[in-house]
């Protein structure tokens, strides 16, 4: 292990990693030091915004985080600001589930989830809306400013506040942002720098029409991995307006940069908030290019191989919402079935289809309750939990899921399709 | 060092001395795909679960010495690799051909500072390294980031 006292600490700091704040606070310190020290961090910085915690499940398997959650608790400590976290695994009124799987989530994969977010409470959780990977959505309030130091892990949120708001956080793994929120400090590196935010690939992108951003990013994501691309075509395919319209593109395609790659910050040419400041002066020397056109989003879209062992099976279920939908995407969705439906003569989708947002976008989506009867009447569902861990484990593994998220396709067998054509499959109920 | 051997040298990020069998990932080592079902099935030996790592899908990872370029995938990537040290189930050492990501590098602090389960961790032993390893070789790890790929 490195000498931790390389780097150029406070006499605060110092005194913490001595154990002059108790034994859980020294080990809090010391695990943010060693981390930043690895990646040459030469001081630790204020936290500015609430940090954005990944881990929200309570899995009895992951017995370590719950131990040093406790370890938390009974040191009397919780973050500075309340924080959010990511979305909660369940929900057997909105998201099928049959007696057996409801058995194996209650009592075995999710079996301490009561108890868990209650320990999240007191370590700094804000409140019971506060499940969802989309944080930054005005409904939930964890909108960081521009240039604010943040410590947030959930590779979607991460890549939304570096990108589109132009905040500075690392893609932290779970935990170690919980660390940062509870010692108030993170170690200043990569994407909290001018010189780690320089983008080391001009995307352009040459397509006839706007690309499907789902697949726009899982293209960028493969080709960058965790480098820094600086998009140009895009504005003139977007405008060159940063609107609520945009910003939703931005963050699906940025969602699927981040898990079909590992890519944490992009800038988009006259859009986001860098690139609209410092325009082609973000591309190192020595940068990369890499052209995409619609021959080229072709190639990667087929190239997705299909999970499921019977590939003609007529879905079960669909998921949107991954991330979780902002509340324009929700009426934009229920606008594009309604259409579909009408111009195919049905009323009802013949797929159980099930949107995914925030607590606070699906509260004030049904709060319309012209909006709200009308999807529930073509038999679409609302659900807050992950679709990702409603899909991680073997039972719900095998069931014919299909969905527009990159993100869930990569992590699970879920099979991917365009936001057109599952609008189609839905409703007809066959590939 | 024998002629059928050859010596790496990169930098130490968790030191420790120890020989074992290589299992090797060309591509981005996906820690949460890697190990989730095996550890929903909470086996005591884990093995690989990632269908899309084709280098290393369906092979023991618990007690080997995974080479690999970075991790990628999820950011509970780090809690992954604590929560699989915790029970045993670990890999032994991790070496990386490039410098240690973020998700990767929170996994084994998390271990070592909260847990005391150290997987020994050397970084930036370049590409040539990650060519040259095969699966199965015996490695030996040294506490100053020495390391020998036996053929």
């Amino acid at each position: 292990m490195q000498n931790i006292y390389s780097m150029q600490l406070t006499d605060e700091e110092k005194a913490i990693l001595k154990g002059e704040q108790g034994e859980v606070m020294r080990k809090a310190m010391e695990s943010i030091v060693l981390y930043g020290q690895i990646f040459g961090a030469k001081r630790l910085a204020p936290i500015e915004g609430s940090i954005h915690f990944v881990m929200s499940v309570g899995m009895p398997i992951f017995k370590p985080v719950v131990s040093l959650v406790d370890e938390l608790i009974e040191a009397g400590l919780r973050t500075s600001k309340p924080f959010t976290a990511d979305p909660r695994p369940m929900d057997f009124k909105n998201v099928p589930a049959n007696f057996l799987e409801k058995f194996i989530f209650k009592k075995l994969i999710y079996g301490i989830q009561a108890q868990y977010e209650e320990k999240l409470y007191k370590i700094g959780l804000k409140d019971d809306k506060s499940f969802t990977c989309a944080c930054y959505l005005e409904e939930v309030g964890n909108i960081p400013l521009k240039g604010q130091v943040l410590a947030w892990a959930e590779s979607s949120a991460v890549v939304y506040a570096n990108s589109v708001l132009g905040a500075r956080t690392n893609r932290n793994s779970g935990l170690l942002e919980l660390l940062c929120g509870i010692t108030g400090r993170v170690p200043v590196f990569s994407l909290m720098t001018d010189e780690g935010r320089m983008a080391d690939w001009l995307i352009e992108i040459k397509t006839k029409t706007l690309p499907e951003a789902q697949i726009l990013g899982s293209a960028i994501g493969m080709k960058a991995m965790e480098d820094v691309p600086y998009i140009s075509g895009l504005d003139s395919l977007l405008g060159n307006e940063l609107n609520h319209s945009v910003m939703d593109y931005l963050k699906d395609m940025g969602a699927a940069a981040a898990s079909n790659g590992a890519v944490g910050l992009y800038h988009v040419e006259g859009l986001t908030p860098e690139a609209v400041n410092m325009s082609r002066g973000l591309l190192k020397q020595g940068y990369r290019t890499y052209v995409i056109d619609d021959a080229e989003l072709k190639k990667v879209y087929d190239g997705y191989p299909v999970m499921w062992k019977n590939h003609l099976a007529k879905p079960e279920i669909c998921f949107i919402g991954c991330p979780h939908l902002s509340l324009r995407q929700m009426y934009e969705w229920l606008e594009r079935f309604e259409s579909e439906l009408k111009a195919t003569a049905n009323t009802k989708l013949a797929v159980t289809t099930i949107l995914t947002a925030a607590p606070a976008v699906v509260n004030a989506f049904t709060k319309d309750e012209n909006a709200y009867s009308r999807l529930t009447g073509i038999g679409a569902r609302l659900t807050s939990i992950c679709a990702l861990m409603y899909m991680n484990n073997p039972l719900c593994a095998r069931k014919a899921v299909i969905t527009n998220s990159n993100k869930l396709r990569t992590y699970t067998k879920a099979r991917y399709f365009t936001d057109a054509e599952i609008t189609a499959i839905a409703i007809r109920g066959g590939i | 060092m024998t002629e059928k051997s050859r010596e790496f040298k990169g930098r130490v990020v968790m030191a420790g001395h120890l020989s074992g069998e290589a299992v090797v990932s060309h591509g981005g080592f996906n820690t949460l795909a890697s190990f989730q079902k095996d550890m929903i099935l909470r086996k005591k030996i884990m093995k690989c679960s990632d269908q899309n790592n084709t280098d290393i899908f369906g092979k023991v990872l618990s007690g080997k010495i995974l080479c690999l370029p970075k991790t990628i995938g999820s950011t509970t990537g780090g809690l992954v690799l604590q929560t699989v040290a915790s029970v045993g189930a670990a890999p032994a050492a991790l070496l990386f051909s490039e410098e240690i990501d973020s998700l990767a590098a929170a996994g084994v602090i998390l271990a070592d500072v909260w847990n005391g389960n150290r997987i020994v961790t050397i970084d930036n032993l370049g590409a040539e390294f990650l060519a040259y390893v095969q699966q199965g070789q015996k490695l030996d790890i040294f506490d100053d980031g020495r390391v020998i790929v036996h053929e």
